[in-house]
């Protein structure tokens, strides 16, 4: 007999829902039929393993990793934050992609055809891993807010995405990270996608001062938080 | 304790950031195990492709063994392979992963690999798992067994005869009739 641990499922009052009518995408592409309760086993006890080699010098500073011929326009931050799990351990070594519209909020993707600039020096895109500690750090420009075609007047508030990979298969997350008192954020049905405020609130970054550089960039803390071992653990077969 | 963080959209705009080119071909020289191709389409409920979505896998190498700390066989891990893989689904919703054929996980009855979609239009991911319809160990598996059989089907990849490295199809509808079946771990 080994002992395992085991893991919490996705917390279904926090976690938004599959079909949201609101946000109209999600109307054909909701999964309707129930979820099955899957046992855990090894597959999602394990998950992939990154370091170090994977990420590049400038990867976290999206303000300088994509130069060309000057500095990105826009309002320089910071963004820093910890990768925890449910139990409050940190997670060092989880690989954070994140990607962002520009200050004129326009992406560089061929989909995006906002009649908004690019910006030749800022491709929006990075990657960090977090420390021993789970913590990790990355230098931006603030992401503008852009229109989409959801509904009359849809503007998406400013966000930047995050793929998060943790410890394992259950650990990983894909979200996006808001920024305080923007008055888009009551009007957008992605945001709005969890009913339970707690949940909202959790996507809102808030403004850190002590992260704030003199006469450089302003701070923002973001603190992410994935699935955490069960609280009682239990024997059983060698797995 | 802090709660978790809700999950949002990866949206449309994602590709610059996750599709790196090369992370759909899990093998190389090196590898150990059965080259094959794994195939299919992402479908919405209308039946149409969806062209923006990511479909990744993970999965144990050859013999069962997954790279991570977690597996008390780590060390006879094969280190020429990663297990995981990432595919973004371009025209007609298509995505091709190359990789090995998994081997049983000691304890389990049939090799499987599991599989997470992300789309536009998803403010969560889903999860599935995908088994292989040349694998007579399913008849034991106790997750397709919770599964209605009318359902199973959705699970399990199909051979198909071709000239290229044995390929299995997995097609994911996201909704409506053959709905793929979606687990909570």
């Amino acid at each position: 007999m080994t002992k395992v641990t085991t893991y919490n499922s996705l917390d279904w009052k926090i976690q938004p829902p599959y079909l949201h009518p609101a946000y109209t995408s999600t109307i054909k592409r909701a999964p309707l039929e129930p979820l099955v309760a899957l046992p855990q086993t090894l597959a999602e006890w394990t998950g992939p393993v990154y370091g170090e080699e994977g990420v590049r010098p400038l990867d976290n500073d999206l303000t300088r990793n994509a130069v060309v011929n000057g500095q990105p326009l826009g309002e320089r931050i910071m963004v820093v934050g910890r990768v925890l799990d449910e139990s409050g351990r940190a997670i060092p070594h989880a690989l954070l992609e994140i990607w962002q519209a520009n200050s004129c909020g326009r992406y560089r993707h061929k989909s995006d055809q906002h009649d908004a600039p690019l910006d030749p020096n800022f491709s929006g895109t990075g990657r960090v891993l977090t420390d021993k500690n789970g913590e990790y750090g990355f230098m931006t420009i603030r992401p503008g807010a852009y229109p989409w075609r959801n509904h009359e007047n849809a503007w998406r508030p400013a966000h930047i995405h995050f793929s998060v990979f943790g410890g394992n298969f259950l650990q990983r997350l894909v979200t996006q990270m808001y920024f305080p008192g923007d008055p888009l954020l009551g009007l957008d049905p992605i945001f709005n996608g969890m009913a339970d405020e707690k949940g909202r609130n959790r996507l809102i970054s808030s403004y850190a001062h002590d992260i704030t550089r003199p006469e450089w960039a302003l701070g923002f803390r973001f603190d992410i938080v994935v699935c955490g071992p069960r609280q009682t653990p239990f024997e059983t077969k060698e797995v | 304790m802090p709660g978790q963080t809700p999950s949002q959209t990866v949206g449309p705009f994602f590709g610059g950031a996750l599709i790196r080119g090369g992370e759909n071909i899990l093998v190389n020289e090196q590898t150990a195990g059965r080259r094959i191709l794994i195939k299919g389409r992402v479908l919405d409920g209308d039946g149409q492709p969806v062209r923006d979505g990511l479909v990744e896998i993970w999965q144990a190498d050859g013999q069962g063994f997954f790279n991570h700390g977690a597996d008390p066989n780590q060390a006879q891990a094969d280190k020429y392979f990663g297990g995981f893989g990432r595919a973004d689904t371009v025209d007609d919703g298509r995505f091709t992963f190359k990789t090995i054929k998994p081997g049983t996980v000691p304890g389990q009855a049939t090799p499987w690999i599991n599989v997470r979609v992300f789309a536009r239009g998803m403010l969560i991911h889903a999860v599935t798992r995908l088994y292989f319809n040349d694998e007579n160990g399913n008849e034991q598996d106790a997750v397709l067994h919770s599964v209605e059989q009318n359902r199973r089907h959705t699970l399990i990849a199909r051979w198909e005869d071709t000239a290229d490295l044995p390929t299995y199809r997995f097609d994911i509808r996201l909704q409506g009739e053959n709905e793929t079946v979606f687990f909570n771990p």
